[in-house]
């Protein structure tokens, strides 16, 4: 210590700074040290931090927005859409609320109440034409539901028609539009309506409103009246002035009049007339029976319990039924149960993906490692010559690549045609090559032999040489140096490679879709049908989703192994 | 390539040397006996013919008359296949004649010993070339369905495999009529604009917003680096089909599906990691100092960035947007989902040939498109060269 303060020293020390500093006002009372401009420098360095911060973040800012909508979001969608099933709730609301008190074990159908709910929702969809897709949606998980909706949605209106003879039978007022505006519309919304009406038609229509005296004395067929007033506005060639309501409102003011005892009560003059002469009448109509009408009439299926089961299994917003069909299950009444034998397709599948890609990794492994190693131990020149060959490849079109292999596997290709040249091969007893699993093994380790090699050789080539000789002058044989030294060396280029093959394999769908015959798919083609013939847009989320989940985890293991900043193009 | 001599040369002892031609001679007569009818005899004959030329070249004539031995072989063989089957096989004869006149003298003289360490046991030395022969054969492997293509696009019919006249170099075998075909055909043509519309807009998109994100990347501080990485990467990670299915959802949803801007997007966006991996990777060795120095002088970052650092990482810029042009121009899967019969691209017309009705127009576009991944290869790999020739002269 004293002799430090002794002998003036050469070099500067950190003091020395502080003295400096202090000298040159740039340290304040309490000895913190200020920048130029006088504020302190630890608060101006994080500014000066934050600022590069925000920086860095504005230029990757609208990068992070573009993949985020072109390419997260779509992601997100197939996510939601292999767990939502709004179709069930949205097309049968009145039904789905009802049908959870209904016993699917009972043995019977539903009872009336439902079946009335029922009734309104279908006719409904049937006038906007969704049935049909709900009777899809449904037939994913029961075989026949479509075409019952289908003709359901035919036949409803019958139910509906049979009111509306008697109502128009009764008084012809009920035929006109005029009529149903009048009565069920607000004097002043009529106004603007017409006005709409007679004018250009521009815009949407003035949005309907109830008068006060229809909503309190015919609240059925006000809602039935303003759901055709919705569609009216959405078509173009109809509208309220012009078109009488579905036959459902008839229904609906069937309902009404016969529910309530004095509905003409709020109504004044005419229509109190035309409402007073119809609730006296409808009392000797003809009436509909609803269950036995669905059952006895449209079609005996709608007594089968099972049926309603399925509606009931399937009737909230959100459904894990996509994602147990992907695995041969399927959601019952009484809980979770494995397909039927003979529809179990996915596991097999799933486990044909797995293997396949998993031997095709291994052929990889087996044809890279000894060109990697070639490439790693030969001279530099010669090295890029060949590493050309194995770029050549890699740069050459999927699809050429492919279409080389058809031209090569076919029975009538040029593999089977030297090998009938050569006497090797009966001209009537050509091999089949493609259109099944070795095709689809043979052309995918060709494509993918590239992105096995090229990891291999980054490794490979930083592996000294100097190791597998040391090793030998100690006495190592040619196996022992290569097993004992080299080849754990080498490993790390293995691991890199093999999951990148494997992750390309298992989602690879042009490949085995033109070579792979039925034999050779996988679950990528199953996927593919799904959205595009099949048209089951949930399943095909839900396989999709079940194969992005493998696939992260081989990814979030390759970036632990490897480290995504590691990844090479090229060479 | 390796011209250093390590181990002498000397003539090996009859006893080796002619068995080990006859053997290979035997090889291909095998082949060939197989091919006319009986293998043994294919066998027999040529191994005794090897053999003797083997004992003619090596041990009555020897190495001064090398060039003189070797050349009587390819004109041998040459001449016979003539005789026996016209022309194809006269040059796979003259093939095989050279062949085998360098082999005699290669094993006869030894010369196989030539470049390696003279310690080495015959076992090693047989080691080293099987497992060369071996490479070979892998390489083969890799290069040969490229290679099959382009000649069978000249077919002069409508087969997709070697017709007799083709072997045979009859010129009536060969014709320019599947080039004539996608150059007139109006559904290739549609396709080929298509192709040419899509991916450029596409690779400009990935190109820009990539380069931007990648040195914003490679800044010292950002926060959350790793996610904002593992975001950005995610399109090459995540399954084609995977990709196509969400946007097939997505953009149907929002009203781009079927459209050229839903498909320039889709491409964009599987574009962008390629640009961002080459475009980081330049940077890493980019020298912050310089941008420092130009600040110092006076320059905004605005001139900074087109003055000092854009010439240094163009070479990553490009060969990143090549990456990301290729990725677009050879898609399909995406484009099969997003797009519409509108958007139609080359490597949809090849797909949905390949799938239905089966032309050898799509050879001859296999083999355009061949001659743009050469030229896209050559351009990537000389300016990968040039980057790191320029990084090598700067400091950092």
């Amino acid at each position: 210590m004293t002799d430090a303060t002794q002998h003036p020293m050469d070099g500067p020390t950190p003091d020395d700074a502080l003295r400096q500093a202090k000298a040159a006002d740039s340290v304040d009372d309490q000895g913190r040290l200020l920048a130029a401009d006088g504020t302190p420098l630890k608060r101006s360095l994080a500014r000066s931090l934050r600022v590069q911060k925000i920086r860095a973040l504005a230029l990757i800012a609208p990068l992070l927005l573009f993949v985020l909508v072109t390419f997260i979001a779509p992601i997100a969608d197939m996510l939601f859409r292999s767990v939502e099933n709004e179709i069930v709730p949205e097309t049968l609301p009145r039904t789905v609320q009802l049908i959870g008190d209904w016993d699917h074990n009972s043995g019977e159908a539903p009872d009336a109440e439902l079946f009335e709910a029922f009734y309104y929702d279908m006719a409904i969809a049937a006038q906007l034409k969704n049935h049909t897709r709900l009777g899809t949606r449904l037939n994913y998980e029961q075989t026949g539901i479509s075409s019952l909706f289908r003709q359901s949605g035919r036949d409803i209106e019958d139910i509906g028609d049979v009111y509306v003879d008697q109502f128009e039978d009764l008084d012809e007022a009920w035929e006109e539009p005029a009529t149903w505006l009048a009565l069920m519309g607000d004097a002043d919304w009529r106004d603007s309506y017409m006005e709409w009406f007679e004018g250009e038609q521009a815009g949407a229509p003035p949005a309907f409103q109830p008068s006060a005296a229809a909503s309190e004395a015919l609240p059925r067929t006000v809602e039935m009246y303003t759901l055709f007033s919705e569609f009216t506005a959405g078509a173009r060639r109809d509208s309220l002035a012009e078109d009488e309501p579905w036959p459902v409102a008839y229904t609906a003011l069937y309902q009404d009049l016969t529910a309530q005892p004095s509905a003409t009560a709020p109504f004044e003059g005419e229509m109190a007339t035309l409402v007073g002469a119809a609730e006296d009448a409808v009392a000797d109509f003809e009436t509909v029976d609803f269950r036995s009408y669905f059952i006895d009439e449209i079609d005996e299926d709608w007594g089968n319990p099972e049926v309603w089961a399925t509606i009931q299994t399937f009737s909230g917003p959100f459904t894990a039924g996509y994602f147990l069909n992907a695995v041969d299950m399927q959601e019952t009444p009484d809980g979770v149960a494995m397909q039927p034998d003979d529809q179990r397709i996915y596991g097999l599948l799933f486990k044909r993906t797995m293997f396949m890609s998993l031997t095709i990794t291994f052929c990889c492994i087996a044809l890279g490692y000894p060109v990697a190693y070639l490439l790693a131990t030969l001279p530099m020149r010669s090295a890029n010559l060949l590493m050309i060959l194995v770029l050549l490849p890699f740069w050459t079109s999927l699809l050429v690549r492919t279409s080389a292999w058809k031209v090569m596997l076919q029975q009538q290709g040029v593999i089977n045609d030297v090998l009938v040249w050569l006497g090797l091969v009966g001209d009537g007893s050509r091999l089949v090559m493609i259109n099944n699993q070795f095709g689809t093994i043979v052309a995918m380790t060709h494509i993918l032999l590239p992105f096995m090699i090229l990891p291999m050789y980054s490794v490979m080539s930083t592996i000294p040489p100097s190791y597998v000789r040391a090793a030998k002058s100690l006495g190592a044989t040619n196996w022992t140096a290569f097993w004992r030294v080299y080849f754990p060396q080498s490993v790390p280029g293995i691991g890199a490679g093999s999951i990148l093959v494997f992750i390309l394999a298992i989602g690879y769908y042009i490949t085995p879709e033109i070579v792979g015959g039925t034999t050779g798919t996988f679950i990528s083609n199953r996927i593919a049908y799904h959205i595009s013939s099949s048209l089951n847009w949930g399943l095909a989320a839900a396989l999709g989703t079940i194969l992005l989940g493998v696939v992260l985890i081989l990814y979030w293991a390759y970036d632990r192994i490897v480290g995504i900043d590691n990844v090479k193009l090229g060479g | 390539m390796n011209d250093v001599v390590i181990t002498e040369t000397k003539t090996m002892p009859m006893g080796f040397t002619l068995p080990v031609v006859a053997a290979a001679g035997a090889f291909f007569g095998l082949f060939v006996g197989t091919a006319q009818g009986s293998g043994l005899l294919g066998i027999l004959i040529a191994g005794v013919l090897c053999a003797a030329i083997a004992y003619v070249a090596i041990f009555v004539v020897g190495t001064a008359q090398e060039r003189a031995v070797r050349w009587a072989c390819v004109a041998l063989f040459a001449l016979g296949g003539f005789l026996f089957a016209g022309i194809p096989a006269a040059i796979m004869g003259a093939l095989f004649g050279w062949f085998i006149g360098w082999f005699a003298y290669w094993i006869g003289r030894c010369r196989y010993r030539m470049t390696l360490a003279p310690y080495l046991t015959s076992g090693q030395v047989l080691w080293h070339y099987s497992f060369r022969v071996l490479c070979g054969a892998i390489f083969v492997f890799l290069i040969t369905p490229i290679l099959v293509v382009m000649p069978l696009s000249f077919n002069a019919e409508n087969f997709f495999t070697f017709t007799p006249e083709m072997l045979s170099f009859d010129p009536e075998g060969y014709s320019l009529r599947h080039y004539r075909n996608f150059f007139q055909s109006s559904e290739w043509q549609h396709a080929l604009r298509n192709s040419l519309l899509i991916a450029p807009v596409a690779t400009l998109l990935a190109v820009s917003f990539g380069t931007l994100a990648a040195i914003g990347l490679s800044q010292p501080h950002v926060p959350g680096r790793q996610v904002i990485m593992a975001i950005l990467i995610s399109p090459m990670i995540v399954p084609l089909i995977i990709s196509a299915a969400g946007m097939y959802f997505f953009y149907s949803r929002i009203g781009l599906q079927g459209t050229y801007v839903g498909v320039v997007l889709a491409h964009a966006a599987l574009g962008i990691p390629f640009v961002i991996i080459t475009v980081t990777a330049t940077l890493v060795g980019f020298d912050r100092s310089l941008t420092r120095a130009a600040a110092n002088m006076g320059a905004n970052p605005v001139t900074t960035f087109f003055r000092v650092q854009m010439p240094l990482i163009l070479p990553g810029v490009i060969s990143g947007g090549l990456f990301a042009f290729i990725t677009s121009f050879d898609e399909v899967v995406v484009v099969l989902f997003v797009g519409s019969a509108n958007q139609q691209t080359l490597p949809w017309q090849m797909f949905t040939g390949l799938r239905e009705q089966i032309s050898p127009t799509i050879l001859a576009v296999a083999t355009i498109l061949v001659g743009i991944s050469i030229c896209l290869l050559t351009t990537v790999e000389i300016l990968r060269r040039r980057s790191e020739k320029m990084r090598g002269m700067s400091p950092g």
